[in-house]
This record gives C-alpha cells, structure tokens and sequence, in this order.
C-alpha cells in the first residue's frame, strides 16, 4: 500500500516515525517547499536565531534526553553554519540529525544562488552524510541517518536534499527495515577478555575507575555504580563524564586533567591498573603521555575499536556497549569476590586517597569585598543540589563550574568538551529547556561566550523558556588571559571584553528580568531569586576579573606534577 | 616505504571521497590509487598505495574500517599478497637503437603495443620496483614518456568477510521513545 506524496511530507513522515517532537532550525529558500509542509504538521519547530545554535540547541535536547536532536536549515549560509555544531557533536559523539536544503539537482555545480557544497564541507564532520536527488531514495536514507546517528557511538549525521526532492511526488510506502552492510557495531564483548578484566579489578591493589561520557551515551549509570561497588574503586569521572557516578557516591574522586583535583590526578598516577570505560585518553586528562599512570595496567572498555590503544596501549581492550558489556563483567565480580580474598593494598591505596583529598582540596575561597568565581559556583551548587540540568559554555566558568558543581545523576552537565566550542551555553540550554520544559536549566556562561550567543535570548523569550542565564563575567577572555598570564609574561593582547551591555537594559529588551550582582553579600539571594523567576532570567555576576583556575597541568606536562596555587606573579604584572 | 591498502567498498558517490579524506586529512600524500567495479557491480575495489608513519597505520585502517561505505579495509604491507602495475610507455629512439630496445622489453616481459618510426609504445606490468627499472633502462635509450596505472593488488589470505544483516527500522508508528533513543 503506498500513496504519493510530496518528498517533504515524506520527509515529515519519516520524522514521526522516528520519534520526532521537535525541529530546531531556520528557513530559508530552498526549503519552502518542506516549510510549507511543517506549517500544519504537529512536529514542532523552534525557530532559532542562527543556524549554528541550531546545531548546539539539537545538541543540548540530545544530551539532556538521549534521544537524537534534530536541526534544520537551508542551502549554502545556512548548512555552513552548521558546520561547527556539527564538528561539536562528532567530537562529543551526540546523536544530531542536521536536514540541509540544496539547490535544485540540475543547478548543482552552476554557482546557484545560495549553493555550497554541502556533502563535500561537511564529510570530516559527520558520522556521515548524504546527498538526496532523488525523492524515492529519500525515506530509506531518513531511516538510515537515525540508525547510524545513534547506534555505535553516535554521532552527527547530515542529510542534504535538494529543493526539487522537497517538491517532487513519490508513491510512500513505509520503510520497515534498512540494510548498511559495511557498518559495523560491536556490542556484547568478549566473553573470555570480561572474564580475564574481571580478575584483573579484583588482583589489583591499587585501581582507578576512569569513566567518561560513553557511561552517559549508553545509560549505563546503574551498572557504573554496582562494578565500582564491588570493585570499591576510586573513581574519577571526566569532563565529559561527570554526572556518570553521582558526585555524592563515596567512591567518586572529583574530575582528572589539566583542571582536574590533586587527588584525581595522583590517584591516575600512581594507580596500577586503569579501568577506562568509554573514555578516550584525551589529551587534556592525560598530560605528558609517558608521565601519565606509568605504573598502571589499563583495561579499556569502548564500543569504538578505533578508541582502544590510539592513545595509550591497552593491556585488555574489549570492544563493546557498556549496556552490556558492564553487566556481564559485574556477573563475573559477583561470582569471583567470594573467592578473591582480601587486598591489603586496596586499603592504604584508600587511605592514600584520602590523605591527598584533604592535603589539596579544590580552592573554594570566599572574599568579603569581591565574588570569587568560585563562591559563584559554590552558590550555584548549594541551591541546585546536583539536581539541575547546568549547560555551560567554554572557558574558566567551565572548569570551576566543573569542579565544584555536584551532578547526582547523568545528563545533567552539559558542555562543549571535545571540540570547546565558544557560544555553546546558551543554545544548548535552551534546547535542554525544550525537551524538559519542567526542569530547572541553568546556563553558565563566560561574558565572551555568552555575547556569542545573545541573539538566542530572542528565542526564550518567544518560547517562553525559562533558562537562568548566569554570566561570570571577569571582563576577559578569562581562560585566554590565563595562559598570557602565566606562560607569555602577562602580555595580555586581546583578551579585554570592555563594553559589556547593561543586563538590565539588554534582557528587557528582549522582555525578560535581567540583574547585575557585585557584592558577595548579595549573590545568594540573587541566585534564588533568579532560580524563583517563572521566566527567563538573565543575571550577571561581576567576579574577580584576575582568578586562575587551579590546580592546573600546563599542556604537555606530567599529570603529578599540578600548579596547586598561583605561581609569584609575573615581572610584568607590576 | 609505501603501504599497502586494499579496500572493498560500496559503489556509491562519495565512497572515494570519504576514504582519500582520511589520508588527507592527516597530510598523507597519495602515492597512486585505483577503483574498479568487481563481479558485484554494487561494490568496488581500491587499492591505495601511500606513505603512512607505520605507528599510524593501524589506527588508519581502523578509521577506514569505520566508514560505513567501506566493507573491508586491510592493510597488505606484511601480509601476503600479489601487488601488480601496468605500465604504458613510449620511446622515441634512433634506428641503431630499435634491435636493444626490443631486447631490454623482452627481458623485463614487456609488449610491443605500437611501431612507427619514431619508435615504439610499450606495455609492462610486474611489480613497482620492477618497473622502476625497466622505465630507468628505457631512459637511456631516448625520449620516454610514460603513464603508470598504479598498485593493484590481491591478498593471498582469505580474510572472512563480515557484513551486517539488516536491521528493522521505521515500520511501526507510535512506539516513538522507543525508536528515538538507545537502540
């Protein structure tokens, strides 16, 4: 049974069937024709102001649900400037699926109006992409783009299709299955290699759990938690990880890396045995390579093969989903534990833990005249309670957001981690606010970043989403000014963010509440009454504009060797 | 030192594109490639010859092998196999050179594909190294010009071919939390 329909109901068609509430995208010329088909669909469009936060909002709907975000936009401008929310999401493996507009099949090549090549620019930043130019080839390509963008490790996927498809006939007939000979996903494991991984957790005297983003992808929180149990490892979650174990567990060990705590990363330093589960030895987490977990064996668990030894050699690769490779290892702990007898290291290496938790606790101080960056977060912290959804964007806010804010569950932290993508906060939490209009979103973003993204502010509005957008603004490119300060002298060129608009005038402009906070005394009940606002809420919190983040790993340096405090300061500050 | 690569992948547009810019988007030169059909006119085999750092070799492939165009990637630098380049060439040589010239094809079991005055177009194929020699020989008779086809190569291996099966995917309407999600 099939009926002919035009290829953009067929395409919206498809969506539905695909689970799609909700499009996050901008028209445009050669997308009328699919436009004219949304405009009595019941998909919902959330009409962004730029294509790139789009991209971003898509992304912050998927990291906050899991499920594959959707955005839209039109030939030429409007797909390149996906380009970066896409190389975003492939760097974080998010599942996106990005429909483009392109011009009419026979005008491709001829220079048309508003043409890029799509397909060509963005086939490193995808998963993978099509070119649509026939209208029966589409509903089987719609299908395969949802599978491929969240099956594996998910990923970006980019579907271009050409005006005349949009406006073309065919005879739908629902597709019922698919058939993608050359893709390849692994996911049960090796029986045998969880069988030997098992025995390793339970011989060593001195492991770490290193779990990253893969736990949040699969939804494999619940297993994290019984194999860190049983293996009572000390765990460290990565920026991309964070929220896999609940900051609250006993086990969890703050974040590793160039940011991350004095204990998290001695304990990756001095640990013997690595439990890398769906991580990907990044070069921020790491530092020097041959100065990272020297002594360790490392057991590295992914669902992407090309993920295992890249970076560091794996003692006991198994290539799988944690969904069901982490079950069956917790089987094989249950059945072995009885018998594994007592580790007498397990306790001194706990003990050690402890002792370097208190010697160099993450800097919290607060000041009587100024807000520290980190009072911000603290206050974040204590009034969220590890129970918001908290979209940050790319700098120092990230970092001490990341320290210092507790996440009890995953999904809740979401950030450019990969790609660090400037303009990132505010998108995402207005996409995250869409798919949980219920909860509270906080956006924590830089004064650079978050001039990056104002146009956005529009978009609250007009939705009526209630995102609290929290700028730390130092009145620099904080992160930036850093390294000038601390490795080029303190010649700080063109870090100075001068002109900051008044948030008052600014966030009532657009028709919401907006509020400047200065005074540490001030900044709570500032927050709460942000947090209590029924509507958007802009607050800019004005914080020490010279804070460093600390501890800090200088690139390319040894993970043990932490700057734990700011260094004298530099000849030049004078 | 060149590696080897051979590739079954999907004859789709796009597929080379995808696979070239993996090696492109490393700074990997291409130092010669050929496509052809095979008996299956839906897929197509490759044969990449490149320099490749050897530490990055692996990952590469791995990366190719990712490419959900591509069935098979291996790599036949150090495993068994036939690797073969055709050769055209012409050279234009004086009279007293012709009798050598045919000599030399014959040693290195090339074929008389054209005759004229001037001199002759020749066809060899053998290995690259091979033919390196026979084009620097043939140098010294005269004026040479040459097209070279490039590696191509058959592993000497079977390596099972593993294909996913097709997985059902869009029928049924409603159950949407269920298909927009983890899979």
């Amino acid at each position: 049974m099939s009926q002919l329909m035009s290829g953009a109901k067929i395409l919206l068609e498809c969506l539905a069937r695909e689970g799609v509430d909700t499009i996050f995208g901008y028209p445009g010329g050669v997308t009328l024709p699919l436009y004219d088909a949304m405009y009595d669909n019941p998909i919902r469009h959330i009409l962004v102001r730029h294509e790139q936060n789009a991209a971003f909002a898509a992304q912050g709907y998927s990291r906050s649900t899991g499920k594959v975000g959707v955005c839209c936009a039109t030939s030429g401008p409007g797909a390149t400037n996906l380009v970066t929310g896409l190389v975003d999401a492939m760097m974080d493996s998010i599942p996106v699926v990005a429909l483009t507009g392109q011009v009419t099949a026979k005008l491709i090549g001829s220079d048309a109006f508003q043409e890029a090549d799509t397909f060509g620019i963005t086939r490193s930043a995808t998963k993978h992409n099509y070119l649509v130019k026939n209208v029966n080839e589409l509903p089987q390509i719609i299908h395969e783009a949802f599978y491929i963008a969240a099956s594996g490790r998910p990923g970006p996927v980019l579907v271009d299709i050409t005006k005349d498809v949009f406006q073309g006939n065919a005879h739908y007939a629902p597709v019922t299955s698919i058939h993608l000979p050359g893709y390849k996903v692994y996911t049960e494991g090796h029986t045998g290699q969880i069988r030997r991984a098992a025995q390793m957790m339970l011989e060593a005297e001195r492991p770490m759990i290193y779990a990253g983003g893969g736990i949040v992808l699969s939804n494999s929180s619940a297993e994290l938690r019984e194999l860190v149990e049983l293996v009572d490892a000390p765990t460290v979650c990565t920026l991309m990880g964070l929220g896999a174990l609940s900051s609250e567990h006993p086990n969890f060990i703050s974040m590793p890396g160039m940011h991350g705590s004095y204990a998290a990363n001695m304990g990756m330093y001095n640990t013997d045995l690595i439990i890398a589960l769906g991580v990907r030895f990044d070069d921020r987490v790491t530092g020097r390579l041959n100065a990272f977990a020297p002594h360790a064996r490392i057991i590295h668990v992914d669902i992407d093969p090309a993920e295992i030894s890249k970076i560091r050699n794996a003692d006991l690769p198994i290539v799988g989903d944690l969904k069901r490779v982490l079950p069956k290892i917790n089987e094989v702990l249950r059945e072995l534990k009885p018998e594994a007898g007592e580790r007498p290291g397990l306790k001194a290496w706990w003990k050690q833990m402890r002792e370097w938790k208190s010697a160099h606790p993450l800097e919290t101080s607060v000041s009587d005249t100024e807000i520290k960056p980190q009072h911000l977060m603290r206050e974040i912290d204590r009034l969220t309670k590890g129970k918001a959804i908290v979209c940050s964007d790319v700098g120092q806010h990230q970092m001490w957001a990341a320290q210092l804010i507790r996440f009890n569950e995953p999904r809740l932290w979401i950030n450019s981690g990969g790609l660090g993508s400037m303009g990132f906060g505010l998108p995402s939490a207005l996409g995250a606010q869409v798919a949980n209009p219920d909860q509270l979103v906080v956006a924590i973003c830089g004064d650079g970043g978050f001039q990056m993204s104002i146009p956005e502010l529009a978009t609250l509005f007009n939705f009526g989403l209630p995102v609290k957008v929290i700028v730390m603004n130092n009145g620099y490119l904080g992160m930036v000014r850093q390294w000038q300060e601390l490795f080029y002298a303190n010649r700080l060129s063109q870090v100075t963010l001068d002109g900051f608009p008044d948030p008052v005038q600014l966030a009532g402009a657009y028709g919401f509440k907006g509020r400047t906070v200065e005074k540490p005394s001030e900044l709570a009940e500032a927050l709460e009454t942000a947090f209590a606002d029924p509507g958007p809420y802009l607050l800019n919190v004005r914080v020490t504009p010279t804070e460093n983040v600390f501890p800090m790993v200088p690139a390319g340096g040894a993970i043990n060797e932490m700057v734990l405090t700011p260094p004298q300061p530099a000849e030049a500050r004078k | 030192m060149l590696q080897i690569i051979t590739l079954l992948v999907e004859n789709k547009t796009g597929a080379l594109m995808r696979v070239t810019g993996l090696l492109t988007a490393r700074g990997y030169n291409i130092d010669s490639l050929t496509v052809a059909r095979t008996l299956d006119p839906e897929l197509s085999r490759m044969t990449i010859a490149v320099a490749i750092e050897p530490h990055q070799r692996r990952q590469l492939i791995k990366h190719m092998n990712k490419l959900i165009n591509v069935l098979q990637a291996t790599d036949l630098t150090d495993s068994p196999a036939v690797i073969r380049e055709l050769v055209l060439m012409r050279v234009r040589a004086p009279q007293e050179s012709r009798t050598a010239i045919l000599k030399e094809a014959e040693i290195f079991g090339a074929r008389v594909v054209d005759s004229t005055l001037e001199g002759f177009a020749l066809e060899a194929t053998g290995d690259i190294e091979k033919l390196d020699e026979f084009i620097d020989i043939m140098r010294s008779y005269g004026e040479i010009e040459v097209t070279r086809g490039g590696a191509v190569a058959v592993s000497l291996e079977s390596k099972k071919l593993r294909l996913s099966p097709p997985v059902p995917r869009g029928a049924e309407e409603g159950k949407t939390e269920e298909k927009n999600g983890v899979i």
